[in-house]
């Protein structure tokens, strides 16, 4: 069991965990996402007593972790799999952690068994491949069969035998009753393996749910509509009708909509009343990818821009930011700057809503940047992004 | 007897319906996960008896980090060819020249290749704590042991242990080989407390200044930073005060002189009482080291308890 209350860190400034509160039970696979930066491996190092919080705590069965009796025996943990000499051994490298913490020296042996590495043993962990050293450093964190383990990473550059290998790993060791705490920036790998999440962003806790109440709670459905596209005016017209009928509309770069607010009938029939042909309407149910990046794309540190090559052109004229308040929406629009927006509708995200809201890099300089301000950081605004990025 | 779970889940991992099973129970994905409430199991309990970790088991530990890498046993070795081979080569130049050494036992021959082998220490007293640094293991080792005064302290016992060891053997070589050859040359011959002094007082010299690297190489835990700064250490009271001439800057300069670390690794090689004025004399330079080495670790001890690994 661990324990984090009020956890915060900064690094002068920049605060890098903010007022983290959260419980890691036995018994589970809890899964710890954030986009990079986000605070997983500080809080992982705080929770392991290497950092100190510039305030609250974090305890494991109830001790904080520097004053543990016995702390690698009650906890194991995968940091950095290139956190060790490479000029030592695999062997020597755990006969050297398991003398440190007072465990027999045969379980070395045994933990090189487990996870594969019995063969390269003697060889200089220098030479390692990636998925090698993972497999190293996930035999430090069994050696001392404890009961809580915290791994950071560690499908990172494993194939997929060792993927699954893992999988299946956290999982036993989660059915044996111990504490499993994994982060991982691999969404498909969190829902097959995570029981529990715990998704931060910005240091910030933005949800503690189960895997599958994280993903109806962050996933509305929406409807897949395509009008013909040798007529691009159907298209603004249905806009129209549909915004007007209350649902929110969302251009996608295929030329396809997402709509949400309305059921696939009531589309249907207000197209139909529009007088607008429909090439597609189709339901959309969301993954825990989708869910993952809709909760967190406010809380990204780092997003990639497109390339600007366009920049150094002349901007052609009569484009400017978008217009707050403009009422109508006007056609059709690429949504470059984030491919899931928070709809309208879906449960709002304190935290991810103000960011959202905030002006991002221009993605092309033809092109005005894909949200301007809006008006309030409200958690209405969002329905106005057609028309914000109309060009 | 002690083997735990985790080994059968290995061979067993693509395979493991058996396994999986009653993890699905509490709430496999995309089933229902644990709600709120605490789930089944309440915890895990190891086979494997629990034996409290002491200060000798982390002593072993270093041991095992120490000798299993190829840089210690390389600097070692350099070492030790440094300090017997000039050693040699100094006493058969002295020997064949026929020269005479004034005021001295045939001992002090042994000085110049020490002072060169001690380097070696330095080197290896900074990696010995900094490569920690550098990998980004001291996070491995300070997870598997949140103590961190046992983890440095462990470091200081067994460093200090090794250089003392291999200084010693070291200086008898040299020792025996200079009393065997250059006896006749010399004014005094050399009696107990010159051989207790050239070895195990120069062993434990070089020790201390060890501990000073590895307080250091804590400091600043990066290699090539704390090796410069340990070099400036060595040298740059005599190159600073090699040019203080004026008058007035004169005791300035005979501190500088007298407590840089050559001369005093020098003072156990004199003669007993052969240079009065000086006051640092016969076992002194020890205790000038060791309060160095002390306060260079409390530093380092005060250092790694406050940082953030």
């Amino acid at each position: 069991m661990i324990e984090a209350v009020g956890l915060t860190k900064r690094y002068g400034a920049k605060t890098a965990v903010h007022n983290l509160s959260f419980q890691v039970r036995p018994g589970a696979v809890t899964g710890f996402l954030g986009p990079n930066g986000s605070g997983k491996s500080t809080t992982m190092r705080m929770i392991l007593g290497l950092d100190q919080p510039t305030s609250g705590h974090v305890t494991i069965g109830g001790h904080p972790f520097r004053s543990l009796p016995n702390a690698p025996r009650q906890v194991g943990a995968l940091l950095d799999a290139k956190a060790v000499h490479g000029g030592r051994s695999a062997r020597m490298h755990l006969l050297s952690l398991a003398q440190l913490g007072g465990i027999p020296a045969r379980r070395v042996d045994e933990v090189l068994g487990v996870v594969g590495l019995q063969d390269v043993a003697k060889r200089r962990s220098k030479g390692f491949s990636l998925g090698m050293g993972q497999r190293l450093g996930i035999a430090a964190a069994l050696l001392g069969d404890p009961q809580v383990l915290l791994f950071d990473e560690p499908v990172n550059g494993l194939d997929p035998e060792g993927i699954l290998w893992v999988r299946n790993l956290m999982k036993q060791l989660a059915a044996e009753g111990r504490t499993v705490f994994v982060s991982s920036h691999l969404m498909s790998e969190m829902a097959l393996t995570a029981d529990h999440l715990i998704v931060i962003g910005r240091g910030q806790l933005m949800a503690d749910m189960s895997v599958k109440d994280f993903i109806s709670a962050n996933s509305a459905d929406f409807a897949r509509v395509r009008t013909p596209e040798t007529e691009p005016e159907s298209r603004e017209k249905l806009t129209a009708a549909l915004v007007e009928a209350g649902g929110q509309v969302l251009a996608e770069p295929d030329g396809g909509m997402r709509v949400t607010g309305l059921p696939l009938p009531r589309i249907s029939d207000i197209a139909h009343g529009a007088d607008v042909r429909l090439w597609e309407l189709s339901p959309h149910q969301a993954s825990l990818e989708e869910a993952y990046m809709r909760m967190t794309q406010g809380a990204v540190d780092y997003r990639s821009t497109a390339d600007q090559l366009a920049a150094l052109a002349p901007p052609p004229p009569g484009h400017g930011y978008g217009h707050p308040g403009a009422g109508a929406p006007q056609g059709w629009a690429p949504p470059q700057g984030n491919p899931y927006p928070v709809l309208p509708g879906e449960q709002p995200n304190p935290y991810a809503q103000p960011q959202a809201a905030a002006p991002q890099p221009p993605q092309a300089a033809p092109q005005p940047p894909a949200a301007a301000p809006a008006p309030a950081p409200a958690p209405a605004d969002l329905t106005k992004r057609d028309s914000e990025d109309a060009r | 007897m002690t083997t735990p779970q985790p080994q059968a889940a290995h061979p067993a991992a693509p395979q493991s319906a058996p396994q999986a099973a009653p993890h699905a129970a509490p709430g496999y994905w995309p089933g229902t996960a644990p709600a709120g409430g605490a789930p089944g199991p309440a915890g895990y309990v190891s086979p494997i008896p629990v034996r409290k970790a002491t200060l000798m088991d982390a002593v072993a530990a270093e041991w095992t980090k120490i000798r299993s890498v190829r840089s210690t046993v390389w600097t070692l070795s350099v070492m030790v060819a440094i300090v017997v081979g000039v050693g040699l080569l100094i006493a058969l130049a002295v020997n064949a020249s026929n020269s005479t050494m004034n005021g001295t036992t045939p001992l002090a021959a042994g000085f110049f290749s020490l002072m060169l082998g001690m380097i070696c220490v330095i080197t290896l007293g900074v990696l010995t704590i900094s490569t920690e640094y550098g990998t980004g293991m001291i996070r491995t080792t300070l997870t598997a042991c949140p103590d961190r005064v046992r983890v440095l302290a462990a470091k200081a016992i067994v460093f200090f242990a090794l250089a003392f060891v291999v200084t010693l053997v070291s200086t008898v070589v040299v020792g025996m080989a200079d009393v065997a050859l250059l006896d006749d040359q010399t004014e005094f011959a050399a009696g107990g407390s010159e051989w207790l002094k050239t070895t195990v007082g120069t062993s434990l010299f070089v020790g201390f200044l060890g501990l000073v690297s590895l307080g250091v190489g804590t400091l600043l835990r990066h290699s090539a930073g704390a090796i410069t700064v340990m070099l400036g250490v060595v040298l740059l009271p005599l190159v600073v005060g090699m040019f203080m001439f004026t008058e007035s800057l004169m005791k300035v300069r005979e501190v500088l002189f007298e407590y840089s670390i050559p001369m005093m690794l020098s003072v156990f090689y004199g003669a007993s009482g052969n240079d009065s004025n000086a006051s640092l004399t016969g076992w002194d330079p020890l205790w000038v080291m060791a309060i160095a080495a002390a306060v260079a670790l409390g530093g380092a001890f005060a250092a790694l308890l406050k940082r953030d690994a």
